[in-house]
Protein backbone atom coordinates (compact mmCIF):
# COMPACT_ATOMS: atom_id res chain seq x y z
CA UNK A 1 0.00 0.00 0.00
CA UNK A 2 2.86 2.35 0.85
CA UNK A 3 3.86 3.08 -2.71
CA UNK A 4 0.48 2.95 -4.40
CA UNK A 5 0.18 6.75 -4.70
CA UNK A 6 3.74 6.97 -5.95
CA UNK A 7 2.84 4.95 -9.04
CA UNK A 8 1.26 6.29 -12.21
CA UNK A 9 -1.90 4.23 -11.68
CA UNK A 10 -2.04 5.33 -8.04
CA UNK A 11 -1.96 9.00 -9.01
CA UNK A 12 -4.66 8.32 -11.56
CA UNK A 13 -6.67 6.58 -8.84
CA UNK A 14 -6.62 9.81 -6.83
CA UNK A 15 -7.86 11.74 -9.90
CA UNK A 16 -10.59 9.17 -10.42
CA UNK A 17 -11.82 9.06 -6.82
CA UNK A 18 -11.69 12.83 -6.29
CA UNK A 19 -13.42 13.31 -9.64
CA UNK A 20 -16.25 10.94 -8.76
CA UNK A 21 -16.59 12.65 -5.38
CA UNK A 22 -16.95 15.99 -7.16
CA UNK A 23 -19.57 14.40 -9.43
CA UNK A 24 -21.61 13.61 -6.32
CA UNK A 25 -21.17 17.21 -5.19
CA UNK A 26 -22.44 18.40 -8.59
CA UNK A 27 -25.59 16.30 -8.21
CA UNK A 28 -26.32 17.86 -4.80
CA UNK A 29 -25.48 21.35 -6.04
CA UNK A 30 -27.75 21.02 -9.09
CA UNK A 31 -30.60 19.63 -6.95
CA UNK A 32 -30.42 22.65 -4.63
CA UNK A 33 -30.13 25.07 -7.55
CA UNK A 34 -33.32 23.61 -9.01
CA UNK A 35 -35.11 25.13 -6.01
CA UNK A 36 -34.29 28.54 -7.53
CA UNK A 37 -37.06 27.81 -10.01
CA UNK A 38 -39.74 27.31 -7.32
CA UNK A 39 -41.84 30.51 -7.58
CA UNK A 40 -42.04 31.20 -3.83
CA UNK A 41 -39.72 34.21 -3.69
CA UNK A 42 -36.78 31.98 -2.89
CA UNK A 43 -38.12 30.61 0.39
CA UNK A 44 -37.34 26.94 -0.28
CA UNK A 45 -33.93 27.79 -1.75
CA UNK A 46 -33.08 29.85 1.35
CA UNK A 47 -34.09 27.03 3.68
CA UNK A 48 -31.95 24.56 1.71
CA UNK A 49 -29.00 26.96 1.65
CA UNK A 50 -29.39 27.49 5.39
CA UNK A 51 -29.39 23.73 5.89
CA UNK A 52 -26.09 23.51 3.99
CA UNK A 53 -24.66 26.09 6.43
CA UNK A 54 -25.37 23.85 9.48
CA UNK A 55 -22.22 23.41 11.60
CA UNK A 56 -22.03 19.68 10.82
CA UNK A 57 -22.01 20.38 7.09
CA UNK A 58 -19.98 23.59 7.29
CA UNK A 59 -17.23 22.17 9.50
CA UNK A 60 -17.62 18.47 8.73
CA UNK A 61 -18.37 18.08 5.03
CA UNK A 62 -17.11 21.35 3.57
CA UNK A 63 -13.42 20.63 4.41
CA UNK A 64 -13.83 17.26 2.70
CA UNK A 65 -15.21 19.02 -0.36
CA UNK A 66 -12.31 21.46 -0.36
CA UNK A 67 -9.90 18.53 -0.02
CA UNK A 68 -11.59 16.88 -3.00
CA UNK A 69 -11.09 19.97 -5.13
CA UNK A 70 -7.50 20.43 -3.97
CA UNK A 71 -6.50 16.80 -4.64
CA UNK A 72 -8.15 16.91 -8.08
CA UNK A 73 -6.45 20.18 -9.04
CA UNK A 74 -3.00 19.43 -7.60
CA UNK A 75 -2.82 15.96 -9.13
CA UNK A 76 -4.07 17.35 -12.45
CA UNK A 77 -1.11 19.73 -12.41
CA UNK A 78 1.37 17.01 -11.39
CA UNK A 79 0.12 14.53 -14.01
CA UNK A 80 0.06 17.15 -16.76
CA UNK A 81 3.64 18.22 -15.97
CA UNK A 82 4.84 14.60 -15.91
CA UNK A 83 3.03 13.82 -19.15
CA UNK A 84 4.54 16.82 -20.93
CA UNK A 85 7.96 15.63 -19.80
CA UNK A 86 7.26 12.08 -21.01
CA UNK A 87 6.11 13.40 -24.40
CA UNK A 88 9.59 14.89 -24.80
CA UNK A 89 10.88 18.19 -26.06
CA UNK A 90 10.94 17.22 -29.75
CA UNK A 91 7.54 17.79 -31.36
CA UNK A 92 6.18 16.17 -34.49
CA UNK A 93 6.52 18.48 -37.49
CA UNK A 94 3.56 16.78 -39.17
CA UNK A 95 1.34 17.24 -36.11
CA UNK A 96 -1.15 14.62 -35.02
CA UNK A 97 -3.71 13.29 -37.50
CA UNK A 98 -5.08 10.45 -35.40
CA UNK A 99 -8.84 10.36 -35.89
CA UNK A 100 -11.63 9.25 -33.55
CA UNK A 101 -10.05 10.73 -30.44
CA UNK A 102 -12.44 12.76 -28.32
CA UNK A 103 -11.32 16.41 -28.24
CA UNK A 104 -12.20 16.69 -24.54
CA UNK A 105 -9.85 13.83 -23.65
CA UNK A 106 -6.87 15.78 -24.96
CA UNK A 107 -7.82 19.07 -23.31
CA UNK A 108 -8.89 18.09 -19.81
CA UNK A 109 -6.43 20.43 -18.14
CA UNK A 110 -7.57 23.48 -20.11
CA UNK A 111 -11.22 22.55 -19.56
CA UNK A 112 -10.42 22.13 -15.89
CA UNK A 113 -9.06 25.68 -15.84
CA UNK A 114 -12.42 27.07 -17.09
CA UNK A 115 -14.13 25.14 -14.31
CA UNK A 116 -11.70 26.40 -11.67
CA UNK A 117 -12.14 30.01 -12.85
CA UNK A 118 -15.81 29.40 -12.18
CA UNK A 119 -14.92 28.04 -8.76
CA UNK A 120 -12.94 31.14 -7.76
CA UNK A 121 -15.79 33.47 -8.75
CA UNK A 122 -18.16 31.29 -6.71
CA UNK A 123 -16.00 31.56 -3.62
CA UNK A 124 -15.76 35.34 -3.90
CA UNK A 125 -19.45 35.90 -4.72
CA UNK A 126 -21.05 33.46 -2.30
CA UNK A 127 -18.77 31.67 0.10
CA UNK A 128 -17.10 34.84 1.45
CA UNK A 129 -20.28 36.92 2.11
CA UNK A 130 -22.30 33.92 3.35
CA UNK A 131 -19.82 32.06 5.51
CA UNK A 132 -16.85 34.29 6.26
CA UNK A 133 -17.79 37.99 6.49
CA UNK A 134 -21.55 37.37 6.83
CA UNK A 135 -22.07 40.56 4.82
CA UNK A 136 -25.10 39.11 3.04
CA UNK A 137 -28.47 40.46 4.18
CA UNK A 138 -30.73 38.42 6.45
CA UNK A 139 -34.31 37.20 6.19
CA UNK A 140 -36.60 35.45 8.67
CA UNK A 141 -38.47 32.38 7.45
CA UNK A 142 -40.83 30.58 9.91
CA UNK A 143 -39.20 32.36 12.81
CA UNK A 144 -35.65 31.33 11.82
CA UNK A 145 -33.22 34.07 10.87
CA UNK A 146 -30.96 33.18 7.95
CA UNK A 147 -29.03 34.74 5.08
CA UNK A 148 -31.14 35.72 2.10
CA UNK A 149 -29.02 33.61 -0.27
CA UNK A 150 -31.76 33.80 -2.90
CA UNK A 151 -31.46 37.59 -3.13
CA UNK A 152 -27.72 37.27 -3.65
CA UNK A 153 -28.12 34.70 -6.45
CA UNK A 154 -31.07 36.50 -8.00
CA UNK A 155 -29.15 39.78 -8.11
CA UNK A 156 -26.14 38.05 -9.72
CA UNK A 157 -28.33 36.54 -12.43
CA UNK A 158 -29.85 39.94 -13.19
CA UNK A 159 -26.67 40.91 -15.02
CA UNK A 160 -26.53 39.53 -18.56
CA UNK A 161 -22.71 39.35 -18.74
CA UNK A 162 -22.69 37.15 -15.63
CA UNK A 163 -25.27 34.82 -17.14
CA UNK A 164 -23.24 34.55 -20.35
CA UNK A 165 -20.01 33.74 -18.45
CA UNK A 166 -21.95 31.30 -16.27
CA UNK A 167 -23.24 29.42 -19.33
CA UNK A 168 -19.74 29.31 -20.85
CA UNK A 169 -18.39 27.92 -17.57
CA UNK A 170 -21.18 25.34 -17.42
CA UNK A 171 -20.44 24.21 -20.98
CA UNK A 172 -16.72 23.88 -20.08
CA UNK A 173 -17.80 21.66 -17.20
CA UNK A 174 -20.02 19.63 -19.55
CA UNK A 175 -17.19 18.91 -21.97
CA UNK A 176 -14.86 18.11 -19.05
CA UNK A 177 -17.39 15.58 -17.78
CA UNK A 178 -18.00 13.92 -21.17
CA UNK A 179 -14.49 12.52 -20.86
CA UNK A 180 -14.00 12.58 -17.10
CA UNK A 181 -16.96 10.42 -16.15
CA UNK A 182 -16.18 7.21 -18.08
CA UNK A 183 -12.47 7.82 -17.64
CA UNK A 184 -12.88 7.63 -13.85
CA UNK A 185 -14.37 4.15 -14.14
CA UNK A 186 -11.71 3.06 -16.63
CA UNK A 187 -9.01 4.09 -14.13
CA UNK A 188 -10.72 2.16 -11.34
CA UNK A 189 -10.61 -0.88 -13.61
CA UNK A 190 -14.41 -1.10 -13.60
CA UNK A 191 -14.59 -1.26 -17.35
CA UNK A 192 -14.32 -3.63 -20.28
CA UNK A 193 -15.46 -3.61 -23.89
CA UNK A 194 -19.14 -3.62 -22.89
CA UNK A 195 -19.01 -1.34 -19.86
CA UNK A 196 -16.81 1.26 -21.53
CA UNK A 197 -19.63 1.97 -23.98
CA UNK A 198 -22.17 2.08 -21.15
CA UNK A 199 -20.10 4.41 -18.95
CA UNK A 200 -19.51 6.66 -21.97
CA UNK A 201 -23.22 6.95 -22.75
CA UNK A 202 -24.12 7.48 -19.08
CA UNK A 203 -21.27 10.02 -18.75
CA UNK A 204 -22.29 12.05 -21.80
CA UNK A 205 -25.94 12.09 -20.69
CA UNK A 206 -24.94 13.11 -17.16
CA UNK A 207 -22.58 15.81 -18.47
CA UNK A 208 -25.30 17.44 -20.57
CA UNK A 209 -27.94 17.17 -17.84
CA UNK A 210 -25.58 18.95 -15.44
CA UNK A 211 -24.36 21.55 -17.96
CA UNK A 212 -27.77 22.37 -19.43
CA UNK A 213 -29.36 22.19 -15.98
CA UNK A 214 -27.11 24.85 -14.49
CA UNK A 215 -27.32 26.97 -17.67
CA UNK A 216 -31.12 26.83 -17.90
CA UNK A 217 -31.53 27.80 -14.25
CA UNK A 218 -29.31 30.85 -14.84
CA UNK A 219 -31.12 31.84 -18.04
CA UNK A 220 -34.61 31.36 -16.54
CA UNK A 221 -33.57 33.37 -13.48
CA UNK A 222 -32.38 36.16 -15.76
CA UNK A 223 -35.48 36.09 -17.96
CA UNK A 224 -38.39 35.43 -15.61
CA UNK A 225 -37.43 35.90 -11.97
CA UNK A 226 -36.28 39.52 -11.88
CA UNK B 1 -2.80 -2.00 -63.49
CA UNK B 2 0.46 -0.42 -62.55
CA UNK B 3 0.47 3.25 -61.67
CA UNK B 4 3.42 5.46 -60.96
CA UNK B 5 3.46 8.51 -58.70
CA UNK B 6 6.01 11.22 -58.01
CA UNK B 7 6.67 12.26 -54.43
CA UNK B 8 8.38 14.91 -52.37
CA UNK B 9 9.76 13.42 -49.14
CA UNK B 10 10.58 15.44 -46.04
CA UNK B 11 12.76 13.05 -44.05
CA UNK B 12 14.22 13.53 -40.57
CA UNK B 13 18.01 13.13 -40.65
CA UNK B 14 20.05 12.94 -37.47
CA UNK B 15 23.65 11.72 -37.34
CA UNK B 16 23.62 10.42 -33.79
CA UNK B 17 21.75 10.43 -30.46
CA UNK B 18 23.38 13.65 -29.29
CA UNK B 19 23.47 15.42 -32.67
CA UNK B 20 20.98 18.03 -33.75
CA UNK B 21 18.62 16.70 -36.39
CA UNK B 22 17.01 18.43 -39.38
CA UNK B 23 14.60 17.72 -42.20
CA UNK B 24 15.99 16.95 -45.67
CA UNK B 25 13.79 17.15 -48.75
CA UNK B 26 14.11 14.53 -51.49
CA UNK B 27 12.30 14.13 -54.84
CA UNK B 28 11.33 10.65 -55.96
CA UNK B 29 10.00 9.99 -59.48
CA UNK B 30 7.99 7.03 -60.74
CA UNK B 31 7.21 5.14 -57.57
CA UNK B 32 4.86 2.21 -58.23
CA UNK B 33 1.63 2.44 -56.25
CA UNK B 34 1.94 -1.32 -55.78
CA UNK B 35 5.14 -0.96 -53.79
CA UNK B 36 5.11 -0.90 -50.02
CA UNK B 37 6.21 2.13 -48.04
CA UNK B 38 9.48 0.45 -47.08
CA UNK B 39 10.14 -0.50 -50.71
CA UNK B 40 9.70 3.18 -51.51
CA UNK B 41 12.30 3.92 -48.80
CA UNK B 42 14.62 1.36 -50.45
CA UNK B 43 14.22 3.17 -53.78
CA UNK B 44 15.05 6.44 -52.02
CA UNK B 45 18.17 4.93 -50.46
CA UNK B 46 19.29 3.44 -53.77
CA UNK B 47 18.96 6.90 -55.30
CA UNK B 48 20.92 8.44 -52.42
CA UNK B 49 23.71 5.86 -52.67
CA UNK B 50 23.95 6.30 -56.47
CA UNK B 51 24.30 10.04 -55.91
CA UNK B 52 27.09 9.40 -53.40
CA UNK B 53 25.01 10.35 -50.34
CA UNK B 54 24.42 8.49 -47.10
CA UNK B 55 21.24 6.39 -47.10
CA UNK B 56 18.43 7.05 -44.60
CA UNK B 57 18.61 4.73 -41.56
CA UNK B 58 15.26 3.13 -40.69
CA UNK B 59 14.16 0.02 -38.78
CA UNK B 60 12.67 -2.99 -40.57
CA UNK B 61 12.86 -6.75 -40.35
CA UNK B 62 10.16 -9.24 -41.36
CA UNK B 63 8.27 -6.92 -43.73
CA UNK B 64 5.13 -8.97 -43.24
CA UNK B 65 3.60 -7.08 -40.35
CA UNK B 66 4.36 -9.44 -37.48
CA UNK B 67 7.74 -8.50 -36.01
CA UNK B 68 7.03 -4.95 -34.80
CA UNK B 69 10.39 -3.66 -35.99
CA UNK B 70 9.30 -1.04 -38.53
CA UNK B 71 8.23 2.29 -37.14
CA UNK B 72 8.03 5.72 -38.87
CA UNK B 73 5.67 8.59 -38.07
CA UNK B 74 4.18 9.43 -41.47
CA UNK B 75 2.10 12.55 -42.11
CA UNK B 76 1.03 12.88 -38.48
CA UNK B 77 0.30 9.20 -37.79
CA UNK B 78 2.42 6.26 -36.59
CA UNK B 79 2.62 3.68 -39.41
CA UNK B 80 1.04 6.23 -41.76
CA UNK B 81 -2.45 6.93 -43.12
CA UNK B 82 -3.78 3.35 -43.33
CA UNK B 83 -5.54 1.74 -40.34
CA UNK B 84 -4.50 -1.47 -38.55
CA UNK B 85 -1.28 -1.96 -40.49
CA UNK B 86 2.43 -1.66 -39.81
CA UNK B 87 4.54 0.56 -42.07
CA UNK B 88 5.78 -2.44 -44.06
CA UNK B 89 2.17 -3.29 -44.90
CA UNK B 90 1.36 0.28 -45.92
CA UNK B 91 1.18 0.65 -49.69
CA UNK B 92 1.96 3.62 -51.88
CA UNK B 93 -1.55 3.48 -53.34
CA UNK B 94 -2.58 5.30 -50.16
CA UNK B 95 -0.72 8.39 -51.44
CA UNK B 96 -1.50 10.80 -54.26
CA UNK B 97 0.72 11.80 -57.16
CA UNK B 98 2.76 14.88 -56.26
CA UNK B 99 2.08 14.50 -52.53
CA UNK B 100 4.58 15.70 -49.92
CA UNK B 101 5.19 13.02 -47.28
CA UNK B 102 6.70 13.95 -43.92
CA UNK B 103 8.60 11.06 -42.34
CA UNK B 104 9.71 11.34 -38.70
CA UNK B 105 10.99 8.98 -36.04
CA UNK B 106 8.81 7.96 -33.04
CA UNK B 107 9.05 10.86 -30.62
CA UNK B 108 8.82 10.35 -26.87
CA UNK B 109 11.15 10.80 -23.94
CA UNK B 110 11.12 7.00 -23.53
CA UNK B 111 12.29 6.40 -27.13
CA UNK B 112 15.42 8.49 -27.82
CA UNK B 113 16.55 8.78 -31.46
CA UNK B 114 19.63 6.70 -32.33
CA UNK B 115 20.05 7.78 -35.93
CA UNK B 116 17.74 9.29 -38.58
CA UNK B 117 14.44 7.41 -38.23
CA UNK B 118 15.65 4.75 -35.78
CA UNK B 119 14.72 5.10 -32.12
CA UNK B 120 15.85 3.09 -29.12
CA UNK B 121 12.95 0.89 -27.98
CA UNK B 122 14.98 -1.06 -25.41
CA UNK B 123 12.63 0.33 -22.75
CA UNK B 124 9.96 -2.14 -23.91
CA UNK B 125 12.36 -5.08 -23.48
CA UNK B 126 13.28 -3.80 -20.02
CA UNK B 127 9.58 -3.69 -19.08
CA UNK B 128 9.08 -7.26 -20.35
CA UNK B 129 12.15 -8.36 -18.37
CA UNK B 130 10.51 -6.90 -15.24
CA UNK B 131 7.72 -9.50 -15.32
CA UNK B 132 6.19 -10.17 -18.74
CA UNK B 133 6.74 -13.92 -18.59
CA UNK B 134 5.96 -17.05 -16.58
CA UNK B 135 8.85 -18.09 -14.32
CA UNK B 136 8.51 -21.82 -14.92
CA UNK B 137 8.10 -23.64 -18.19
CA UNK B 138 4.43 -24.48 -18.62
CA UNK B 139 5.30 -27.20 -21.13
CA UNK B 140 4.00 -27.73 -24.61
CA UNK B 141 0.44 -27.24 -25.81
CA UNK B 142 -1.75 -29.05 -23.26
CA UNK B 143 -4.59 -31.37 -24.21
CA UNK B 144 -7.53 -29.13 -25.12
CA UNK B 145 -9.70 -30.46 -22.29
CA UNK B 146 -7.00 -30.66 -19.63
CA UNK B 147 -7.36 -27.05 -18.42
CA UNK B 148 -10.78 -25.66 -19.32
CA UNK B 149 -10.51 -22.01 -20.39
CA UNK B 150 -13.63 -20.02 -21.30
CA UNK B 151 -13.72 -19.16 -24.99
CA UNK B 152 -14.12 -15.45 -24.20
CA UNK B 153 -10.96 -15.45 -22.05
CA UNK B 154 -9.00 -17.39 -24.64
CA UNK B 155 -10.07 -14.94 -27.36
CA UNK B 156 -9.23 -11.86 -25.29
CA UNK B 157 -5.87 -13.31 -24.27
CA UNK B 158 -5.09 -14.02 -27.93
CA UNK B 159 -6.12 -10.48 -28.95
CA UNK B 160 -3.86 -9.00 -26.24
CA UNK B 161 -1.03 -11.32 -27.25
CA UNK B 162 -1.18 -9.94 -30.79
CA UNK B 163 0.74 -6.86 -29.54
CA UNK B 164 4.02 -6.79 -31.46
CA UNK B 165 5.66 -4.15 -29.25
CA UNK B 166 6.20 -1.68 -32.09
CA UNK B 167 5.65 1.40 -29.91
CA UNK B 168 3.01 3.14 -32.04
CA UNK B 169 0.92 3.57 -28.86
CA UNK B 170 3.68 5.58 -27.19
CA UNK B 171 4.43 7.49 -30.39
CA UNK B 172 0.88 8.78 -30.78
CA UNK B 173 0.04 9.27 -27.08
CA UNK B 174 -0.01 12.90 -26.04
CA UNK B 175 1.34 11.74 -22.69
CA UNK B 176 4.04 9.43 -24.06
CA UNK B 177 2.37 6.66 -22.07
CA UNK B 178 3.16 2.97 -22.59
CA UNK B 179 -0.02 1.75 -20.91
CA UNK B 180 -1.47 -0.02 -23.99
CA UNK B 181 1.74 -2.03 -24.44
CA UNK B 182 2.07 -2.91 -20.74
CA UNK B 183 -1.64 -3.69 -20.43
CA UNK B 184 -1.50 -6.05 -23.43
CA UNK B 185 1.49 -7.87 -21.97
CA UNK B 186 -0.13 -8.12 -18.52
CA UNK B 187 -3.53 -9.12 -19.95
CA UNK B 188 -2.56 -12.00 -22.20
CA UNK B 189 -1.01 -13.77 -19.22
CA UNK B 190 -3.49 -12.64 -16.55
CA UNK B 191 -6.39 -14.14 -18.50
CA UNK B 192 -4.92 -17.65 -18.60
CA UNK B 193 -4.41 -20.09 -15.68
CA UNK B 194 -0.69 -20.47 -16.42
CA UNK B 195 -0.15 -16.72 -16.07
CA UNK B 196 -2.56 -16.08 -13.19
CA UNK B 197 -0.16 -17.50 -10.58
CA UNK B 198 2.22 -14.56 -10.94
CA UNK B 199 -0.40 -11.98 -12.00
CA UNK B 200 -0.06 -9.70 -8.98
CA UNK B 201 3.72 -9.58 -8.99
CA UNK B 202 3.78 -9.10 -12.76
CA UNK B 203 1.39 -6.14 -12.74
CA UNK B 204 3.28 -4.38 -9.95
CA UNK B 205 6.74 -4.92 -11.39
CA UNK B 206 5.89 -4.02 -14.97
CA UNK B 207 4.06 -0.82 -13.96
CA UNK B 208 6.93 0.15 -11.63
CA UNK B 209 9.43 -0.36 -14.47
CA UNK B 210 7.24 1.59 -16.90
CA UNK B 211 7.09 4.52 -14.46
CA UNK B 212 10.80 4.33 -13.74
CA UNK B 213 11.67 4.53 -17.46
CA UNK B 214 9.85 7.86 -17.76
CA UNK B 215 6.71 6.94 -19.68
CA UNK B 216 3.71 9.20 -19.02
CA UNK B 217 0.45 8.66 -17.16
CA UNK B 218 -2.49 7.35 -19.19
CA UNK B 219 -5.36 9.83 -19.51
CA UNK B 220 -7.63 7.52 -21.51
CA UNK B 221 -7.62 9.47 -24.76
CA UNK B 222 -7.76 6.21 -26.70
CA UNK B 223 -5.37 7.41 -29.42
CA UNK B 224 -3.19 4.31 -28.82
CA UNK B 225 -6.03 1.96 -29.69
CA UNK B 226 -6.72 3.85 -32.95
CA UNK B 227 -3.08 3.71 -34.05
CA UNK B 228 -2.27 0.18 -32.85
CA UNK B 229 -1.50 -1.89 -35.97
CA UNK B 230 -2.98 -4.91 -34.21
CA UNK B 231 -6.09 -3.15 -32.87
CA UNK B 232 -5.26 -3.95 -29.22
CA UNK B 233 -8.18 -2.60 -27.18
CA UNK B 234 -7.97 -0.11 -24.29
CA UNK B 235 -10.17 -2.52 -22.32
CA UNK B 236 -6.78 -4.09 -21.58
CA UNK B 237 -5.81 -0.85 -19.83
CA UNK B 238 -8.86 -1.17 -17.58
CA UNK B 239 -7.76 -4.75 -16.84
CA UNK B 240 -4.21 -3.59 -16.02
CA UNK B 241 -5.62 -0.93 -13.67
CA UNK B 242 -7.76 -3.60 -12.02
CA UNK B 243 -4.87 -6.10 -11.71
CA UNK B 244 -2.52 -3.43 -10.37
CA UNK B 245 -4.93 -1.96 -7.82
CA UNK B 246 -5.95 -5.45 -6.66
CA UNK B 247 -2.30 -6.44 -6.24
CA UNK B 248 -1.49 -3.26 -4.30
CA UNK B 249 -4.51 -3.67 -2.02
CA UNK B 250 -3.42 -7.22 -1.18
CA UNK B 251 -0.01 -6.02 0.03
Amino acid sequence: MSTIFGSSIGRKLLMSLSGLFLVVFLIIHLSINLLLLVPDGGQMFNVAANFMALPLIKYGLQPVLFAGFIVHIIYAAILTAQNNKARGSAKYASGNNTKDVMWASKNMFVLGLTVSAFLVVHLIDYWVPLQITHAAESITIDGVEMHNTYALVNAAFAESWRVILYVIGALGLTIHLTHGFWSAFQTLGLSNNIWRKRWTVIGIAFAWIVGLGFSLIAILQFAFYQ
Amino acid sequence: MENNISLTLKVWRQNGPKEKGRFETYKLEKVSTDSSFLEMMDILNEQLINDGNEPVAFDHDCREGICGMCSLYINGRPHGPDDDVTTCQLHMRKFKDGETITIEPWRSAGFPVIKDLIVNRNAFDTIIAAGGYTSVSTGGVPDANAIPIPKVDADEAMDAASCIGCGACVATCKNGSAMLFVSAKVSHLALLPQGKVEAARRAKNMVAKMDELGFGNCTNTGACEVECPKGVSISNIARLNREFLKAKLQD
